[in-house]
């Protein structure tokens, strides 16, 4: 690899962009990979098992539905399973009344959940793809998160969880492969969580379901099956709107979540083994409500700031939190922030490697912030 | 009498499968008729049109009896007996063929890994886009949702287009940038991701064809899926109220991705979903019944009748996508009783059952199509891959100076 990208600046010289694009196109690849970072369980977490996402989440649905009969979970094709299979086997244990295919309509699915969270039910909608939940933008922006403020807080859809996975997985292209969460954390009343693996998704979707408040819950779907965690097999949970220091530093504070974040630790490993900069990296986790102090704290500490996503850079998240530190932590900063996000363009298919996030550009970004400051 | 006996055999399977919940139409019932005139002259006017023409010739006509249509708000429907000539059945069943022939084949580079994503095969379901396209001008528009390959073959796109397309090359009909479900040509707006998105626009394009006095009419297809979206509904009244020149038309393939038809619709007659519309169902597995209805239906149209819903009774060998083996939901044995009817094997035999061909002429075909799709796939293997600059084009109509900080074609050097 480092021979690679030398030999690539070298060549760089001499020739146009276009004669590297076989390399540059290796490099991304090469850089794109999916490189997993365990997590590991609280010790005063109990029992554990080693679960994948997709296992994490269905045992997870299975504690909920156990404990609430009033829960009820729908969506394209969920009754066998769905197409990531997520919630196999929910339907031959509880029956064909609570796990239960609908048409292929979406805004009829979510509309549908906030009758039935304010009927009084929990309703676990599932959207096949995060791509797929526009047509029901409306009922989650106009309905969902405002009705027990328009209603004076007679009426609420609290009890409403939408699941969707949402991210790249290498060959989506347009439809299957966008990151939604900056849409819906424009909108007040509604939460957005993303965990970045197994063990994560069975804390934070609990808490969701007992939330009171509607909540959707987007799923890294490249993870789904390509990576474990231990998992602890009772009723643990993470709070919502907690963001987690995954690892402790002095000199930069990285931000991310979902997918993203295990791209900002490949990032910090290379920073710490070729420039001896130690980063602080943070899963933000809730992305509304989002836990401001946890990030202020860190970057009052090391003055500089990086936040990555994979959706588009213009309106994306990353620029919510970039705007908020530079209010609270101004004096703080050694460096301007810096955001490493997907390009202003729709998701691209076959070049999908140029588009991402990789850890190549965190890394150029972390040694942009060091040279500045 | 001799020609009756040689037919028993198939007639008697034909019996046995009408148990089944779609009709079939009994092959090929042949009073052979011989036409002269407008009729033969017409037809060699269209087919000279086909973008795909092989140079078939022969203006003999035969004659078929087409299962009946149901109707909805029509008081008389098309024609059950339907006439062709052998230059254009020839080439109906080579579209087929190809069709069919290129969908396996996509799925064996799909296991290669040659191509990637999300990829819909039509398999199975030829009769519809090649019946329909039949009997539509080539300037009338053609709208589709993500099942999009047979309608790009026949709307003129070539088989390396596609196949290059969904390989990702840079030689591919969207040069190498949208994949299976995204494919354009003139007069074809494309292939849709987005369940049901298309219905609303197919709408939008029968409506300006309408206002620009334009006697084209669009042929809006969605699947029985997607006949359950709201999107769906708002189309339809706007076509209604507004008598646009637009052809609804259900291709129920029976499942909505893993979801039979059964457990998602409570009303399984599609044609007569279009409330104000009036409706006909077709045996989408019969490519002449397909063919009449259409043409009896664009005539009407264009006669300024406003809208038409036409449901397809079809069926798709295949899962949803390539990445659902389609036996989870279904059994192996429903997949091979239509196997057996098969709408390309369908045409084959009454092709050879009238003797407008022999079966060594078809097989000249089906050496012919073999060799089209191997090339087109040497020739997407061998193409590059996009340029890096396609990332950004397109986006806008004009290419901004600068994407975020980045200028077009600037050297991005790791180091």
């Amino acid at each position: 690899m480092q021979r690679l990208t030398s030999s690539l600046k070298y060549v760089s010289k001499f020739y146009k962009l276009d004669q590297l694009r076989p390399l540059i196109i290796q490099i991304c690849s090469a850089s794109t990979d999916l490189n997993f970072h365990k997590s590991v369980p609280p010790k005063d977490a109990g029992e554990t098992k080693e679960m994948n996402l997709v296992q994490s989440l269905s045992h997870t649905m299975d504690i909920a539905m156990e404990r609430d009969p009033s829960m009820i979970v729908f969506g394209e094709d969920v009754a066998f399973g769905g197409v990531f299979r997520c919630t196999l086997g929910l339907r031959d244990k509880y029956g064909k009344d609570r796990v239960f295919n609908t048409p292929l309509s979406e805004q009829g699915i979510i509309a549908f959940g906030i009758g039935v969270a304010a009927g009084g039910s929990t309703a676990m909608a599932e959207i096949q793809f995060a791509d797929y939940i526009f047509p029901g933008f409306d009922q989650i922006v106009n309905e969902a998160s405002k009705f027990r403020y328009r209603s004076g807080g007679q009426f609420d859809c609290g009890k409403l969880v939408v699941r969707a996975p949402y991210g790249a997985v290498g060959h989506g292209a347009h439809y299957h492969s966008q990151s939604p969460e900056a849409y819906f954390a424009h909108t007040a009343g509604l939460k957005v969580v993303i965990p970045r693996g197994p063990l994560q998704a069975k804390g934070l979707l609990l808490s969701s379901f007992a939330d009171d408040n509607p909540v959707f819950f987007f799923e890294p779907k490249r993870l789904y099956r390509a990576a474990t965690d231990m998992i602890p097999i009772g009723d643990w949970r993470i709070p919502l709107g907690e963001a987690e220091v995954v690892r402790q530093g002095r000199d930069v504070t990285l931000v991310a979540w979902g997918r993203q974040l295990h791209t900002m630790l490949d990032a910090a490993d290379m920073a710490r083994d070729q420039l001896d900069v130690e980063c602080e990296v943070i899963d933000l986790q809730t992305i509304l409500p989002w836990d401001t102090e946890t990030i202020f704290k860190s970057v009052r500490s090391t003055g500089r700031l990086i936040i990555s996503h994979e959706a588009p850079l213009t309106g994306g998240f990353a620029g919510e939190i970039a705007s908020t530190v530079q209010e609270a932590c101004f004096l703080s900063l050694e460096a301007p922030i810096q955001r490493v996000c997907g390009w202003d363009t729709p998701f691209p298919h076959i070049q999908e490697p140029v588009y991402m996030p990789d850890r190549l550009r965190c890394f150029e970004a972390i040694k942009k912030v060091i040279a500045d400051s | 009498m001799s020609v009756l006996t040689r037919f028993l055999p198939a007639a008697n399977t034909l019996l046995r499968l009408c148990t089944m919940s779609f009709t079939r139409r009994p092959t090929p019932f042949l009073r052979k008729r011989f036409h002269t005139s407008s009729l033969v002259t017409q037809a060699k006017a269209s087919i000279q049109e086909h973008p795909h023409y092989s140079g078939y010739t022969g203006d003999e006509t035969v004659s078929f009896t087409t299962p009946r249509y149901d109707l909805y708000r029509f008081e008389e429907g098309p024609s059950t007996d339907v006439v062709i000539s052998r230059a254009e059945f020839l080439q109906i069943y080579d579209d087929m063929l190809t069709i069919r022939t290129m969908e396996e084949r996509c799925a064996m580079l799909y296991m290669d890994r040659k191509i990637r994503g999300f990829c819909h095969l039509y398999s199975g379901q030829e009769a519809g886009c090649v019946g329909l396209e039949s009997s539509i001008r080539r300037d009338d528009s053609v709208i589709t949702a993500y099942r999009a390959h047979g309608w790009s073959y026949t709307r003129g796109i070539s088989v390396k287009g596609i196949i290059a397309e969904l390989c990702g090359r840079a030689t591919g009909c969207t040069k190498g940038k949208g994949g299976s479900m995204h494919m354009y040509a003139k007069n074809f707006y494309g292939g849709n991701g987005i369940v049901g998105a298309q219905i609303p626009i197919g709408a939008g394009i029968a409506f300006a064809h309408m206002y620009n006095k334009e006697d084209r009419i669009c042929v809006t297809l969605y699947g029985d899926g997607a006949a359950n979206q709201g999107q769906l509904f708002e189309a339809m009244n706007m076509a209604s109220l507004w008598n646009l020149p637009c052809l609804f038309v259900c291709e129920n393939n029976k499942y909505g991705m893993g979801t039979s038809v059964e457990r998602a619709s409570a009303n399984l007659d599609f044609y007569t979903r279009g409330d104000t519309i009036p409706g006909i169902r077709v045996d989408g597995l019969d490519v002449l019944a397909v063919r009449e209805a259409t043409k009896w239906i664009a005539e009407y149209m264009r006669a300024g009748n406003g809208p038409v819903l036409m449901e397809l009774n079809t069926y798709r060998y295949r899962g949803h996508s390539m990445t659902d083996p389609g036996t989870t939901y279904r059994s192996k044995e429903e997949i091979q009783k239509v196997r057996e009817i098969d709408c390309v094997r369908m045409v084959k035999e009454s092709i050879i059952n009238s003797n407008l061909a022999t079966e060594s002429e078809l097989k000249q075909i089906d050496k012919k199509v073999k060799k089209v799709i191997q090339e087109a796939v040497e020739f997407s293997l061998a193409s590059p891959e996009p340029n890096l600059n396609e990332v950004y084009t397109h986006v806008y109509s004009t290419l901004p100076y600068t994407v975020r900080g980045r200028e077009p074609g600037e050297e991005y050097v790791v180091s």
